[in-house]
């Protein structure tokens, strides 16, 4: 692609994202917060004095001061330290997930949708056995199995497994409804190929969708890892905001001794980050799919 | 092979299935034979919705494929071409569409498709003269290409963007054009603007058109040949004037005297048979039309009609057999 | 002739808001739908209302019926109803719920294009006649349901159709029990707003000579809106010409499809085609007037052949000719 086209499209993106901020408060809200997450997650998190992973590195059980704005946890860990190490890596995790299944979904609904036929069938078999085998019981047996290499990004691509499948039979769906509108065969008359209608025809109509799914996808994994943290499967020897949850709740109890910091902080801070992208994905439904009235 | 004929329509049928596994088989194509000469003329599919005549387009244009039967354009069949061939199919038969703002993809360009057909079915890659031949064709129906530039369907009227649809069918230099109710979405006062356009087409450049409506007038005004289409199958055939105005077949004249015209008031007002239920009469054993015709007798309910000639014209009517 | 309603100088519109189109600012635009109209309608009469896409005939049936929602305002202008003895009543002085208790389905009533605007997708058909006898006639449940049988009955309706859901039913169909419904509480108006364009041409005619004998049968007025001459032809007593938001003619149906004076309805009449005739036609060039803007003066000036000086300074009013005819041309001033 040439430079001229690439700066095209970065000025689009821009002048795209800049009208979306703001004519919906939603989608303004949603941006805001993710950039504090964000800041939080990625910038912040550099400047930690200590590794947050190291155990007994600062005294426990402290509670918040100016050194230690949250406290500090029965392992020995900054709370707010380790908060935004878990930001950055729960979210590496769900960008992971993100980025693999919804593109998959894309390219399979795609796919199934154009060709139809046996290719079809096969494809819907495929995404239809994973609808139906439920999610998170598949995930614990898989990541108990893989349990001595799971990474943060191998974490990720597990989760993918099963968000993949809705997209595909999302995006088949509205290729279908879209293959039979005339401008199709305005397309196939004037000599364009199959992979010329999909690409300058179709896709315009399935980009919007497809950046709200890419967001709901993120939102999806955050959710899935936090559960699977809690059940103690997830990187333990990383710091994520399910394995943060797992530690206090688990194995120290940090609920029952009223360790409100440490066992809220992941908490409060796993829902902002959904609701942050929930608000995201609302205000570019909005933006993308206007309600008529 | 016939080489005489243009576009022969062997027995086509298309089934549908529905219902649960879609076990309930309906023809919405129905052993229809069509024949259009190798000589610049218009062909008026004419019906009501759900007679098949949008079916039987998408079929012609290669679209669909039939459950039964062939399309043969030139002596060949259209749906078994190769790819080269396929390319030169496209060239020669291109279609015009109802809705003009549905004929463009509202989000992009309207000129894109120009571009399309002059790069990939003329061949012509060097832009400036692709402009030129673009510019050419939108001249040709009193347009320019400054005003239509870079604009999206919405910036235009219906008019106008049927216009453009027609220019662009035009570029490849058709022998054949398939108009599907390609004035029902625009005001009255402006159709016969459009209607005008086959005529002169047909008269100057040649061209044969397939002209695919329900309007019975506009029918009479511009065919040379028109074929009445019912519930999937054809019930009359034959020269426009003779079919529209001597009317053998009950169905086609219900639907002349069902047209509502200045001066025919009183003749208009007296009462008639709507149809009954769609499937039923799709699926009858008899001629489709028996159940609401006025006219009708056992044999009708029971057997088929086939195609009896009658002074020239082929109607499908048991009231015909033996003339 | 018994003048049923009267509406006067009535000016309509529709109010657009713009928000954030590439600016920080929302902007507003205002749509001249409907222009300085004054309509007499009279007992036992078929009205019909012509004009083509945009020429403001569907706005002003709404105003006629009562039904302003923003965005559509009106700007100025009264609809009187006249009833036999009393005071005429300014009824678009009334608010949209007074309407719907003293004016909806009692005095006016309104057939809509799709028949499903009206239907309800979870009720037989038999329980809308019932619904309506119940609502606005007090009558119970034991009451109602055989006196809709009866009437449906009465209007012609198999039972079979009574006892169906919508969907059921073909549009022909539908659009009978519709109508059938619109004239239960016998209004003095009915207005119908392309009754049958969503129809075939043989159930169109079975659905339109219906709604014919009903306005026959009853004696009450019945207002015609369709785009499509031909219905008007055979239908109307009387038409209206519409364009770009002003009647242009109006006058008897016989006179206007023989003599049609303004140059607007001698073009859409002489660009029908008739079976039977192959002579050639022309249709009109240009398009209808963006409404946002409508030109000075006369606003169907820019496509007229015979527009003269005086046509874009000043618009022409509607005059009276003979026959009772009128005319908004400069042509005949």
């Amino acid at each position: 692609m040439s430079k001229a086209k690439y700066l095209g499209i970065m000025v689009k993106v821009y002048s795209v994202t800049r009208n979306i901020y703001a004519s919906k408060i939603k989608f303004r809200l949603g941006f805001m917060s993710l950039i504090v997450i964000l800041l939080l997650g990625f910038v912040v998190s550099f400047f930690a004095p200590m590794d947050p992973r190291r155990i007994y590195a600062v005294p426990k059980d402290l509670p918040p001061s100016i050194e230690h704005p949250l406290g500090t946890s029965t392992m020995g860990r900054d709370v707010f330290w380790e908060l935004c190490a878990s930001i950055r890596n729960s979210m590496v995790i769900a960008l992971m997930t993100a980025l693999i299944a919804s593109h998959i979904g894309l390219f399979i609904g795609l796919i199934a949708g154009i060709k139809g036929g046996t290719l079809d069938r096969i494809l819907m078999f495929m995404t239809d056995t994973f609808i139906i085998i439920p999610g998170l019981p598949l995930l614990m047996v898989v990541i108990t199995v893989l349990k001595q290499w799971i990474t943060l990004p191998l974490l990720g691509a597990l989760i993918s497994i099963v968000s993949w499948p809705w997209p595909a039979r999302q995006v088949r769906a509205m290729v279908l409804s879209l293959r039979e509108r005339t401008f199709i065969y305005t397309a196939m008359l004037s000599g364009m190929g199959m992979a010329k209608v999909l690409l300058r025809e179709i896709m315009p109509y399935l980009l919007g969708w497809h950046l709200i799914n890419f967001t709901n996808t993120i939102l999806f994994a955050i959710g899935m890892e936090t559960g699977l943290g809690i059940l103690g499967l997830s990187v333990l020897g990383e710091n994520t905001l399910g394995v943060m949850i797992y530690w206090a709740l688990n194995q120290y109890f940090a609920l029952y001794r009223g360790m409100f910091l440490w066992i809220g902080t992941p908490i409060v801070a796993s829902t902002f980050i959904f609701i942050s992208f929930y608000l995201t994905s609302m205000g570019l439904s909005e933006y993308f799919h206007p309600r008529m009235k | 092979m016939d080489t005489k004929f243009l576009l022969q329509v062997e027995k086509v049928s298309k089934v549908f299935g529905y219902g649960f596994l879609g076990r309930i088989k309906f023809r919405a194509v129905d052993s229809v034979s069509l024949y259009k000469e190798d000589e610049p003329k218009i062909l008026t599919i004419a019906g009501e919705s759900g007679c098949g005549k949008t079916t039987l387009a998408r079929i012609i244009l290669g679209f669909l494929e039939p459950s039964e039967g062939a399309v043969m354009y030139k002596s060949r069949d259209i749906h078994r071409l190769k790819p080269k061939e396929r390319l030169w199919f496209r060239r020669e038969v291109q279609a015009i569409f109802q809705d003009p703002y549905e004929t463009f993809n509202p989000m992009r360009k309207v000129d894109a498709y120009l571009y399309e057909a002059a790069k990939n079915l003329l061949e012509l890659k060097n832009p400036g003269e692709a402009s030129e031949c673009v510019g050419e064709g939108l001249e040709f129906m009193g347009l320019s290409l400054k005003d239509v530039e870079g604009k999206h369907p919405s910036e235009f009227s219906g008019g106008q963007l049927q216009r453009m649809s027609i220019a662009r069918a035009l570029l490849p230099k058709p022998r054949l054009i398939v108009a599907d109710e390609p004035v029902s979405m625009i005001d009255a006062s402006m159709r016969m603007n459009i209607i005008n356009i086959f005529k002169e087409l047909r008269e100057k450049l040649g061209i044969s058109f397939i002209y695919i409506t329900h309007d019975l007038a506009t029918a009479f005004y511009v065919s040379n040949d028109i074929g009445i289409m019912y519930r999937g199958s054809m019930v009359e055939e034959g020269p426009a004037e003779k079919v529209l105005l001597e009317r053998h077949h009950p169905y086609t004249k219900a639907l002349v005297t069902s047209l509502p015209q200045p001066g025919k008031r009183v003749e208009w007002l007296k009462r008639t048979r709507a149809s009954g239920m769609e499937i039923k009469e799709f699926l009858a054993p008899g001629c489709k039309y028996a159940n609401i015709c006025p006219q009708n007798f056992e044999k009708c309910m029971k057997e088929r009609p086939p195609m009896f000639t009658v002074k020239g014209v082929k109607v499908a009517c048991w009231l015909y057999e033996g003339q | 002739m018994e003048l049923i309603l009267k509406a006067r100088d009535l000016e309509g519109g529709y109010t657009l808001q713009f928000p954030f189109q590439g600016s920080t600012q929302a902007s507003q635009e205002y749509i001249d739908a409907v222009s300085n109209v004054s309509i007499e309608l009279y007992r036992d009469e078929v009205f019909g209302i012509a004009g083509e896409s945009g020429c403001g005939k569907t706005t002003l049936i709404k105003i006629l019926y009562g039904y302003i929602n923003p965005p559509l305002t009106l700007k100025q202008g009264s609809v009187e109803l006249y009833a036999e003895g009393e005071k005429p009543i300014e009824i678009s002085s009334l608010g949209l719920e007074e309407h719907q208790r003293r004016v909806w389905w009692k005095r006016i009533s309104y057939i809509p294009q799709a028949s499903m605007n009206i239907l309800n997708p979870t009720m037989r058909i038999r329980d809308h006649f019932a619904e309506m006898l119940k609502i606005h006639m007090g009558m119970g449940k034991e009451e109602a349901y055989p006196k809709a049988q009866e009437y449906a009955e009465s209007m012609g309706l198999p039972r079979d159709a009574l006892r169906a859901f919508p969907h059921q039913l073909s549009g022909g169909m539908r659009q009978r029990a519709v109508i059938a419904m619109a004239v239960l509480l016998k209004p003095e108006l009915v207005l119908a707003d392309e009754p049958s364009s969503a129809l075939d041409v043989i159930t169109q005619r079975t659905a339109l000579t219906f709604l014919k004998d009903v306005q026959r049968g009853l004696g009450n007025t019945l207002v015609l809106v369709t785009h499509d001459m031909g219905i008007q032809a055979v239908l109307t007593d009387r038409i209206a010409i519409m364009y770009a938001g002003k009647i242009i003619e109006i006058g008897e149906t016989a006179g206007i499809f023989e003599k049609p004076l303004h140059p607007y309805t001698r073009a859409l009449i002489d660009s029908l085609p008739r079976l039977g005739d192959k002579s050639q036609r022309t249709g009109l060039g240009g398009q209808p007037p963006d409404l946002r803007r409508p030109p000075a003066g006369c606003r169907f000036h820019p496509r007229c052949a015979y527009s003269m000086d005086v046509c874009n300074r000043e618009d022409p009013q509607l005059l009276e000719k003979r026959d009772g005819r009128h005319v908004a041309c400069w042509l005949y001033a």
